[in-house]
């Protein structure tokens, strides 16, 4: 076998592994500049292709069910029951007749994205939970949700904080199927994963049930820039 | 050991669309599952070629991508400017195939570090973990557009894929698309 030659695929191979480790070491940095850069290239891209570029801003959706659920404005319904003196049934329509409430916060993704100054509107969770008659021995809240598979967890003093709603509002719109509508849990201060889609249940418990990701090492406590191992910036105070 | 790679590498990309294209996302769901598929995927990537090192067949390929002669100088400038046709002689690999799959081979090295970074994340800092993520991002898009690529090649050439599917080539396609290769015909390969 001929060696002649110089060995330009050895060089490629390791040029590019250097790279590599280059970028992991100072991507970080690299990451808001391009971020920045490609937000405002966005702002002014009719075609929405730059929103498919890896940081290229905006939402991600995630799905852990099958495919994605669907309830019409008319079908939905919100279960309020557990350690509660009055188990009730909502229909949109209750809800949205409820004391209302909005919230314009940054959205904070456990897997680093951020969506700046998003609007939520809906009923605060402190509300339902005066109207249900938390009982004595009531400690927490478990969230279920149609798609049949999600599920996620709040205390009870976490839950009754200004800033944790049920929301059928965001951006000035109803809440699409993609985002988790016609409703969902809203945890401002706490990674986007707290905030359940397509909300169906909230059952008072005596004592905290892990949720869906939570079971796969995510942490419980999920307060933004406090847990996880990340830093961020607080998304609600 | 090529159909067991790209059936890997397809995978891998394929799920990897599904959880990052919203729209791919919003179809399909199961994201545990995804997650799991392109992992196992990604880390079994290099394993192919690992096993193929014990072939002798393989590793005269690997020398041979690996070296570049005279006529590999500036090979692939002409081939973009001009065309392959256009470019110039080349051995049984040209200067384009041989640096396609160095970077390649590169990028398989970077992508499963990185993706081992995000998998365990426990066990490094937060600003390497957004490094890797940063870089297993980007260079998802570079070897995405790549394979792409190198599927159009493919899908251009007939007899390539042919050659690719048996391990034969006829000796008028070789002399026209690969000349040099004939006089270093010392073995046959086969894959």
């Amino acid at each position: 076998m001929n060696k002649e030659g110089r060995p330009v695929g050895r060089r490629v191979v390791l040029g590019v592994a250097a790279l590599g480790a280059a970028g992991v070491a100072f991507g970080a940095r690299f990451q808001n500049g391009i971020d920045s850069f490609l937000a405002t290239v966005d702002s002014k891209d009719p075609t929405g292709l730059t929103g498919l570029l890896p940081g290229g801003g905006g939402f991600q959706i995630y799905n852990v069910a099958d495919s994605l659920p669907h309830k019409s404005d008319q079908d939905y319904r919100l279960t309020v029951d557990g350690l509660v003196d009055r188990p009730a049934t909502y229909t949109l329509a209750e809800l949205k007749a409820m004391p209302q409430t909005t919230l314009v916060k940054d959205v904070q993704c456990v897997t680093g994205w951020r969506v700046p100054s998003t609007q939520f509107g809906g009923v605060l969770l402190s509300h339902l939970l005066e109207t249900a008659g938390v009982k004595p021995e009531g400690k927490a809240l478990r969230f279920t949700c149609f798609d049949g598979v999600y599920s996620e967890s709040l205390t009870l003093d976490e839950a009754r904080r200004p800033d944790m709603m049920v929301a059928h509002q965001m951006n000035n719109a109803p809440v699409t199927d993609a985002h988790g509508g016609p409703v969902r849990l809203y945890a401002a201060p706490m990674y986007f994963y707290k905030s359940a889609k397509w909300l169906s249940g909230i059952t008072v418990t005596d004592r905290v049930m892990p949720g869906y990701w939570e079971h796969y090492g995510y942490d419980v406590e999920a307060w933004v820039g406090k847990s996880n191992g990340r830093n961020d910036a607080p998304t609600s105070s | 050991m090529h159909r067991t790679t790209s059936t890997l590498m397809m995978t891998a990309i394929i799920t990897a669309a599904c959880l990052y294209l919203p729209f791919l996302a919003e179809i399909v769901g199961r994201r545990r599952l995804l997650v799991i598929i392109h992992e196992w995927s990604g880390i079994l990537l290099p394993a192919p070629l690992l096993a193929g090192i014990f072939f002798r067949s393989l590793r005269a390929d690997l020398t041979r991508l690996n070296r570049f002669g005279p006529h590999d100088h500036g090979w692939a400038w002409r081939a973009v400017r001009h065309g392959t046709g256009a470019a110039g002689p080349a051995g049984k690999f040209n200067a384009g195939q041989k640096l396609f799959s160095a970077f390649i081979a590169g990028a398989v090295l970077v992508m499963v570090g990185t993706g081992l970074i995000m998998w365990f994340p426990h066990l490094s800092a937060l600003t390497v973990r957004t490094g890797a993520s940063f870089v297993h991002d980007w260079l998802a898009l570079v070897v995405g557009i790549l394979v792409i690529g190198h599927i159009r090649m493919a899908l251009k050439d007939p007899e390539a894929r042919y050659g690719m599917r048996t391990g034969r080539v006829s000796r008028a396609w070789a002399k026209r698309e690969h000349a040099l290769w004939t006089e270093d015909r010392s073995e046959n390969s086969d894959r």
